[in-house]
């Protein structure tokens, strides 16, 4: 439970650091680019390295090659439905969450499992 | 303004927070295989881009405001989408590095490797280096 906890504070620590870094930054396209730093998996990374356990973070990684790909999608799946579809971004972001989850769960299936 | 910007920063930290949280808890339930994937889970993405496009929106500025928030918006997305590449070569490095390297110069070297890579597809494609000129 204190892992948790530990994982829960820390994370938002580091990703609240990025967020204000990237809110200093211009122009938006580059801001952009500190809305997917790796700050969750520097968190979690992190932690798990701490508890000696480097082995299992390279296995973490590896499975985050698949994730940042289905990311790659999500965002460009995004960007048309903003763009092309006129959706607002809230909408768009959310509708293309199930193609992240399918993407990711499927590499995982089909190559990493 | 400034109070918006401070609930902005706790939507996000509890957001990711608890991204990192879960993370943790479905690599102990179903492996690391699985609780890797949700390292690049979008969790904090559709409340981003929802305030950037109200902010924006808000902005008295020649274009018209919904058409503002929304190229705003997709802009961030496109960052997402070359970031999302560098992040490709962040988990390259920690796999190959992290049974091999201290562990906080591999999340050092990873990281550097994330931004060098962000910066070279943002770089290439804000001055339409590679890539064919689309308005946005």
């Amino acid at each position: 439970m204190m892992e948790i906890v530990f994982r829960f504070v820390v994370g938002g620590l580091i990703v609240s650091l990025f967020a204000a870094f990237g809110d200093l930054l211009k122009p938006k396209s580059f801001a952009g680019l500190f809305a997917a730093a790796p700050s969750v998996a520097l968190a979690t990374l992190g932690l798990t390295m701490l508890t000696n356990a480097p082995l299992y973070a390279a296995t973490e990684s590896r499975s985050m090659i698949a994730g940042a790909v289905a990311l790659f999608l999500y965002a460009f799946v995004t960007l048309h439905l903003i763009m092309r579809y006129r959706l607002h971004a809230g909408l768009a972001s959310i509708s293309a969450l199930p193609g992240w989850l399918i993407c990711a769960l499927g590499a995982w299936f089909l190559v990493l499992q | 303004m400034k109070k918006i910007k401070w609930s902005e920063y706790a939507v996000r930290f509890v957001f990711d927070g608890t991204i990192t949280a879960v993370t943790g808890v479905l690599a102990a339930l179903y492996g690391p295989k699985f609780g890797g994937l949700f390292l690049t889970f979008p969790a904090i993405f559709p409340a981003s881009a929802t305030l950037v496009e109200k902010h924006e929106r808000r902005k008295r500025i020649g274009v018209p405001k919904t058409m503002r928030g929304r190229q705003a918006a997709a802009l961030d997305a496109r960052g997402v989408a070359m970031a999302s590449i560098g992040l490709i070569g962040f988990a390259i490095v920690v796999w190959k590095l992290a049974p091999i390297w201290n562990g906080a110069l591999t999340l050092f070297a990873a990281s550097a490797v994330w931004l060098a890579i962000s910066l070279l597809i943002w770089h290439l494609r804000r001055h339409r280096l590679f890539f064919r000129p689309k308005s946005c």
